[in-house]
């Protein structure tokens, strides 16, 4: 199982390991909420891996598991060949500092009564990597010039600032420790279209010249897939299929993704006036009382239910295009599913 | 000719607060035709939203209307008195807002508040309420449409309130509907049916849909015409084909190009805007997009561009236009005159130039 989620990749060993990572809240007496549901994948270093899906889905949960914010209910995360989950205290600290989080909205995440410069220099203060004298002010005004800012601006308030700058001072503040990964979690939702592509260029613009290596969450699949390397598409707790970005448009092995693809509206009106709509029936269902079998199968249009999909659990494997993908019928879901009139 | 059944003209809506007063909207004029879907984009602050508020006469306090006209049907609707305009709002022209649940009773029955905008106005006969309720929820496309009908609102998803909505804007078989970010606080696949709702609703009532939104691709999707707003003011205009294969408004071009595209070539660097939009208080003199133009000229920082025709149907408020920029960038005579290029201060603002005559060579998608 361990390999699940890794596609034919060059011969070193991955920075990052989920390994059948399970979170599930409790929800009363004998109830649970199962937000990740057993999801298993690596990230080579210096690779970008998108995370995407619908509002609970999973994914900002997985997210914050991966990062031990909050703990994993079984499976490992194995940071550079060290296995986070099994780790306390300070020794987890330790190893946390190898991993980064950017959070999505820029104005929660910033302490508004911290100057800029003291929340930048915030982690290299809690490592005791760094003075409080002139040391620190020349490291934040470096990190404040690396994100694209002004350095003099390290006295500063987080309020005199706008969310496109906002979001660089948390990237700034995710940078001071020479991290190695870095989660990105929705970094440019809250931002106005022509602010998030300042960020998405100043996040590969970082990862070229300090070799990071990203799982970039987010609900949109356009900014997903033009950031990541591969894309991941999450439904429901679990991974149902993992593709080459370059790949995603042209070829789906899961009906999920393929719907998910004819929804995403594209700002051209030629291709609008093509495109047709997957209809999905229902809505998602509760992650409390999810379907059996397939998670799919309550609204996939090519189910086979009563039969296979809604009794047998669809494994992710690979398929003929290179594809991971849970789907008994991954064969069918570009000839059956029509997205393009 | 076809009558526009809403006209508005020059309109400017301020807002007079502590800090000084926010031109929000300034020298707005714009029509729809019966039937026609306009689309209004841009980003947070540009005066989308307060545009809409005030054809619907809808802004309050400290903002005020202070100039223009607004014609729907032939009157001048800021010449109304509120109850004129109350009878007018709500039956012929209807609005739906961003978030269903906080537009939405959650004491009362979607049932009865569909009943209810009817009630309000007396377009439809009282022995046809009850009856036309649960037609309304059927022609939205809700599943169970007679027993959804007692439903609460908090009983129902977020996609299926704002499909509750859109049937209480319907309910008194609007001229114009007003949909005010429909979509952008919905899942993507939710997202697509509401638009797929909207559209054939337009073409099964034959209302006008004024949709206001962020999103580049939804006004591809669903309107005919377009109008793009910056700073308080619609800086391009036209049908949607022409706007989006050949915009004239370098803030048109940008924006089209800083969205990463589902089918694009994902190798492309995206162009960003540097900067950020001006403060509608303290306003720059000349084109007020200036302080972020790759393409600005001397006379931009002194004279504002009046909004005029650049091709057939399309007009932008522009001293270069995209036809004189791109002539200039094949001739290689453009220079970086982006902020912070200069003072070096900005560290990726070499990189502008070059970012810029690239999103110019590439086509947008493969």
């Amino acid at each position: 199982m361990t390999d699940i989620g890794v596609l034919p990749a060059p011969a070193t060993e991955p920075l990052l390991r989920v390994v059948n990572v399970v979170k599930h809240f409790g929800a009363g007496v004998g109830a649970s909420v199962k937000a990740v549901d057993g999801v298993s994948f690596d990230i080579m270093p210096g690779e970008t891996v998108g995370l995407v899906g619908e509002s609970g889905c999973g994914k900002s949960t997985l997210g914050r598991v991966i990062t031990q914010l909050i703990p994993a209910t079984s499976g490992e995360v194995i940071l550079d060949g060290v296995d986070l989950t099994k780790l306390r205290g300070e020794n987890l600290r330790q190893q946390r500092k190898q991993l980064q989080i950017i959070f999505q909205d820029p104005y929660a995440s910033l302490d508004p009564r911290m100057t800029v410069g003291d929340i930048i220099a915030e982690p290299l203060v809690n490592f005791k990597m760094i003075g409080r004298g002139k040391a620190k002010d020349t490291r934040v005004q470096e990190l404040l010039r690396t994100v694209g800012l002004n350095p003099y601006f390290n006295n500063r308030y987080p309020h005199e600032f706008s969310g496109g700058q906002r979001q660089r001072i948390g990237i700034a503040r995710a940078l001071a420790l020479n991290p190695k990964v870095i989660i990105c979690d929705e970094p440019v939702s809250a931002l106005d279209v022509s602010i998030q592509a300042q960020i998405i260029n100043l996040l590969g613009d970082l990862q070229k010249e300090f070799n990071l290596t990203y799982l970039f969450i987010a609900h949109d699949l356009s900014v997903v897939r033009h950031i990541s390397d591969r894309v991941m598409v999450m439904y429901l707790g679990r991974i149902c299929e993992v593709a080459p970005s370059e790949d995603l448009y042209r070829s789906q092995d899961h009906p999920y993704t393929r719907a998910l693809l004819s929804s995403i509206p594209v700002p051209d009106p030629r291709i609008e006036s093509k495109r047709r709509l997957v209809e999905l029936s229902g809505e998602i269902p509760s992650p409390r009382n999810p379907p059996s079998g397939c998670l799919f199968h309550t609204r996939c249009p090519i189910a086979q239910v009563p039969g296979i999909c809604a009794d047998v659990v669809p494994v992710l494997e690979l398929k003929p295009d290179g594809h991971l993908a849970s789907c008994h019928f991954s064969d069918q879901v570009r000839t059956k599913i029509q997205i393009s009139a | 000719m076809i009558q526009p059944i809403l006209d508005v003209r020059d309109l400017s809506t301020h807002f007079f607060t502590d800090d000084g007063e926010v031109k929000a909207v300034r020298g707005v004029s714009f029509n729809v035709l019966p039937g026609e879907t306009v689309g209004i984009v841009g980003e947070s602050g540009c005066g989308k939203s307060v545009t809409a508020m005030s054809v619907l006469g809808l802004v309050q306090r400290p903002g005020k209307v202070v100039n223009g006209e607004i014609m729907f049907k032939g009157e001048d609707l800021l010449k109304l008195d509120p109850e004129e305009l109350r009878n007018i709002r709500g039956r012929d022209i209807a609005m739906i807002f961003q978030d269903p649940l906080s537009s939405l009773n959650p004491v009362l029955r979607i049932g009865f508040q569909i009943e209810e905008a009817m009630r309000a106005h007396d377009k439809i006969p009282k022995e046809e309420v009850a009856h036309r309720g649960v037609e309304l929820l059927k022609q939205v496309r809700v599943p169970d449409a007679e027993h959804r009908f007692k439903d609460y609102p908090h009983q129902f998803s977020g996609g299926m309130r704002q499909r509750a909505m859109i049937a209480m804007g319907l309910a008194n078989v609007p001229d114009l509907l007003i949909a005010d970010e429909p979509t952008t606080a919905l899942d993507v696949t939710v997202q697509a049916q509401i638009l797929e709702l909207l559209r054939d609703l337009n073409d099964e009532t034959g209302a006008a849909i004024i949709l206001i939104t962020h999103n580049l691709g939804i006004v591809a999707g669903l309107c005919r015409r377009v109008l793009v707003m910056y700073a308080g003011e619609i800086v391009e205009e036209g049908p949607v084909e022409q706007i989006f294969e050949s915009p004239q408004h370098p803030y048109t071009w940008s924006l089209l190009r800083s969205v990463p595209r589902i089918d694009s070539n994902r190798s492309q660097r995206l162009l960003s805007i540097e900067g950020l939009p001006p403060d509608l208080i303290d306003l720059p003199t000349g084109c007020k997009f200036n302080p972020r133009c790759p393409f600005r000229v001397e006379r931009c920082f002194t004279d504002a561009p009046v909004i005029e025709d650049v091709a057939v149907a399309q007009k932008a408020a522009c001293w270069v236009t995209m036809k004189r920029a791109y002539a200039e960038m094949n001739a290689g005579t453009i220079e970086d005159t982006s902020p912070g290029a200069a003072s070096g201060v900005h560290p990726h603002g070499r990189r502008r130039e070059a970012d810029v005559m690239a999103a110019a060579a590439e086509p947008i998608s493969d």
